[in-house]
């Protein structure tokens, strides 16, 4: 089976030990992360983590059964890159005195579908969000040009599908509503 | 409305204020819970403290290693289905769980331990005695959690035993921070009786069982596989029926031992690595493999890629994350066995399938007169393990609880011991963990006090935790222990002979006087090693009323066969 990128999304009870337990079972098993994101959800008091590794189907398959097993882990899910709606975010410190010799900074961020975050007197920050390619691109544009600072954060995604969590988790509250 | 996580059932209805040392004490009595085992250090003060005041109502044997504690606990387990305790200080204390812990989740035993850990005030600065033992532990429990708060006490304890219980059971780990012991909560107990985001069991699909019972009922050549699942899910009447009804031989893995009686006409006997023939070789040949609560561990399937290719897989399991896992079943039938297998019994049509059958009694003919025969039997100058298992089962006609430890002589109790009743072996299957028997054996006999014990362990593993002799002394806790004593690391030493050209590296062991060490514990001892003499040795170790030491000097260089070496298909099974 090839190798593929899989995006593994984990609904799980706010609590800090998780991070390491998660992490643990892709360690286990030698699988890289190549991102991972862990924000609040849609459903209040739980968290979503977004983790993103490239495995084979057969692999990414046991793990994420490993997961779900973990007692705090309400849902696990695995996605292709076809089922999700995803992004990153890029920030790019350029130094003004190099970049200036190339380009127009307003024409450049219209051109890059970038955007300003803030400037200073020597250099500037812009943010790009997009997918891998898009802020690789401009990275690549830039780096010639005084970039002085590079960060990308993980990727985040939202599935096509319905995730079900709160029909999950009201069904616990109802059917355990006596006490 | 409140969110709630988890749910409770209200038990105790008054509320009391109590430290929470004492509050941990009070969940353990609300959980039944009437022995435990540990040991003290700083951190964990507060609550020996409380154990003193009821030492009425919890008996809390002191072990000589944190290790014996968990192992202690774990054969309590094992023998009662109930869930084992151990607790223990902080930093050393702690890590000398972790041995047991690890077992224990392999092994899916039910614990809950319990370690005492810095103030809270204290925690992340490297305090003495400071361990981060709940990160150590994240990946061998079901759950682990840190208690920092009084308060949290009741409803973490009970959660706890909850999830070490339920489902496919598992150990728990509780860290509670010294300040947390000493503080003050108002204490009512509710059990746990639901967490939203854990199921201990799936949703049964009668569509699968059914699926399953037409692919049995066509079935030319079936064979069951079943594992420590039927007996954890207390499925042993319904196994017994659906072979019985469908007339299927049915084999065990080393964790299924006793959850069928030995001597029942359609068992044939161990898969696995040092298995029997029979069902090892008939693997490859079977249409049907029906695997029950067991989990394909590689011991048993050798090279995974010429496993059982030709059968139809039907997979009995309760952890969903274990199908597929190792084997793709064809049929996954999820659920606790005790209700799968209930469903399946209705479906299945009755069958004899003696043809087939013929073949396991064949093959054990010709492992009989290759290798049990002469085990049995044997004639040289020097005892073999069997012949000393098989003078037991003469004594305990299946009777007794039989834990081993870890190695050949482990391997030859597990084939040669006798079981009547389920729950009766008690063996490191998953972690082989050198050790366990003779603490897991005096768990064992304060779990079933009124069954007789017997540890068999080798000369190796009997120094890995000998000091709990110390337990077994101060304690008395009745149990037999028999070291088969062949002067070597004898598994491994198999391994140099048959792989690496006998360079016995670091395997021959200059032992010490046992019998000496024993009666240094005054624990009753004898030593034997003539086979005129060993009848009436087990006898005076077999009617002793008290803890009985006896030491069997063994064949220095017996290995132990029928063998599936490392990589080979389970039809390459070795007969030497
Ligand atoms: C804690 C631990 N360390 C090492 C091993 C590896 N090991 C497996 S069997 C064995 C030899 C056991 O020797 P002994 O207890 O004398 O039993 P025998 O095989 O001779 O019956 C060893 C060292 C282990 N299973 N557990």
């Amino acid at each position: 089976m090839e190798k593929k990128n899989f995006t593994v999304s984990v609904y799980t009870e706010n609590n800090p030990g998780l991070l390491s337990r998660i992490a643990a079972i892709f360690l286990k098993r030698h699988i890289n992360i190549e991102s991972i994101t862990v924000s609040k959800s849609e459903v209040k008091e739980v968290m979503r983590f977004i983790i993103v590794v490239n495995v084979t189907e057969e692999k990414i398959k046991k793990v994420v059964g490993q997961i779900e097993k973990q007692i705090e882990v309400i849902k696990a899910y695995y996605h292709t890159d076809e089922e999700l709606i995803f992004q990153e975010t890029a920030l790019y410190k350029i130094r003004t005195s190099d970049f200036e010799k190339e380009w127009k900074l307003e024409d450049f961020l219209k051109e890059n579908n970038a955007w300003m975050v803030t400037v200073a007197p020597d250099f500037f920050v812009i943010e790009k969000t997009g997918k891998r390619h898009e802020t690789e691109s401009l990275y690549e544009k830039l780096k010639p040009y005084g970039l002085m600072q590079f960060v990308r954060s993980g990727r985040i995604a939202v599935s096509k599908n319905e995730m079900q969590i709160s029909g999950m988790l009201e069904k616990f509250n109802t059917t355990n509503s006596n006490s | 409305m409140e969110l709630k996580t988890a749910s409770f059932e209200k038990v105790s209805t008054e509320t009391t204020t109590v430290s929470g040392a004492e509050a941990v004490i009070k969940c353990l009595l609300e959980e039944g819970v009437g022995t435990i085992y540990g040991y003290p250090g700083g951190a964990i003060m507060p609550i020996y403290d409380e154990l003193y005041k009821y030492q009425d109502q919890i008996h809390h044997v002191l072990t000589r290693h944190e290790q014996g504690a968990t192992h202690a606990a774990q054969g309590y387990a094992r023998v009662t289905g109930k869930v084992g305790v151990a607790i223990a200080t902080s930093g050393p204390g702690a890590t000398n769980l972790v041995t047991g812990i690890a077992d224990a989740q392999i092994d899916s035993t039910p614990l809950v331990c319990i370690t005492g850990q810095v103030g809270s005030h204290l925690l992340g600065s490297d305090a003495f005695q400071e361990t981060d033992i709940v990160g150590i532990s994240t990946p061998i429990t079901k759950w682990n959690h840190q208690i920092t708060k009084a308060s949290e006490i009741p409803e973490v304890l009970a959660k706890a035993f909850f999830i070490a219980r339920s489902g496919r059971p598992g150990p728990v780990l509780i860290d509670i921070t010294k300040d947390a012991q000493f503080a003050s909560l108002e204490f009512s107990y509710k059990k746990c009786s639901g967490i939203r985001s854990y199921t201990p069991t799936p949703e049964i699909d009668l569509l699968q069982i059914e699926r399953a019972a037409e692919a049995i009922n066509h079935a030319k050549k079936p064979l069951i596989v079943f594992g420590q699942g039927v007996i954890l899910g207390e499925a042993e009447a319904l196994l017994k029926q659906v072979v019985e009804k469908a007339g299927i031989p049915a084999a065990w893995t080393i964790l299924g031992l006793s959850a069928m009686p030995t001597e029942h006409p359609l068992n044939v006997g161990m898969v696995g690595m040092h298995g029997n023939y029979g069902p090892n070789m008939l693997t490859n040949e079977c249409d049907v493999l029906i695997a029950i609560g067991m989990r394909f561990d590689d011991r048993v399937t050798g090279d995974l890629s010429r496993y059982a290719k030709q059968a139809k897989i039907i997979h009995f399991e309760i952890d969903p994350a274990e199908v597929h896992k190792n084997v793709t079943a064809d049929i996954p039938v999820l659920g606790n066995v005790k209700e799968t297998l209930k469903f399946l019994l209705e479906f299945l049509k009755p069958n004899k399938h003696t043809a087939w059958h013929q073949k396991f009694k064949d093959l054990y003919k010709i492992e009989f007169d290759k290798i049990i025969k002469d085990e049995l039997h044997a004639r040289g100058s020097e005892l073999g393990m069997a012949e000393v298992i098989e003078e037991i089962n003469n004594w305990t006609k299946g009777d007794a609880i039989i834990v081993s430890d870890v190695g050949q002589h482990q391997m030859i109790a597990c084939r040669y011991a006798k079981f009547n009743s389920s729950r009766s072996n008690v063996t490191s299957g998953g972690l082989g963990t050198m050790g366990f028997a003779l603490p897991a054996a005096m768990g064992a006999k304060m779990g079933c006090p009124d069954r007789e014990v017997v540890a068999i362990i080798g000369d190796g593993g009997f120094q890995m935790t000998i000091q709990e002799l110390g337990t077994i002394f101060q304690t008395k806790i009745p149990i037999k222990i028999v070291v088969l004593n062949n002067g070597f690391l004898g598994m491994v030493r198999q391994w140099q002979q048959l792989f690496f050209d006998k360079r016995y590296a670091s395997t021959e062991m200059i032992n010490p006087d046992f019998v000496a060490i024993a009666r240094g514990y005054q624990i009753k001892s004898n030593h034997v090693s003539e086979r005129s003499k060993l009848k009436d040795a087990i006898k005076e170790m077999m009617e002793a009323n008290e803890p009985y030491f006896l030491e069997v000097k063994v064949e220095k260089e017996n290995n132990v066969f029928p063998m599936i070496p490392t990589g080979a298909a389970v039809s390459e099974i070795r007969l030497e």
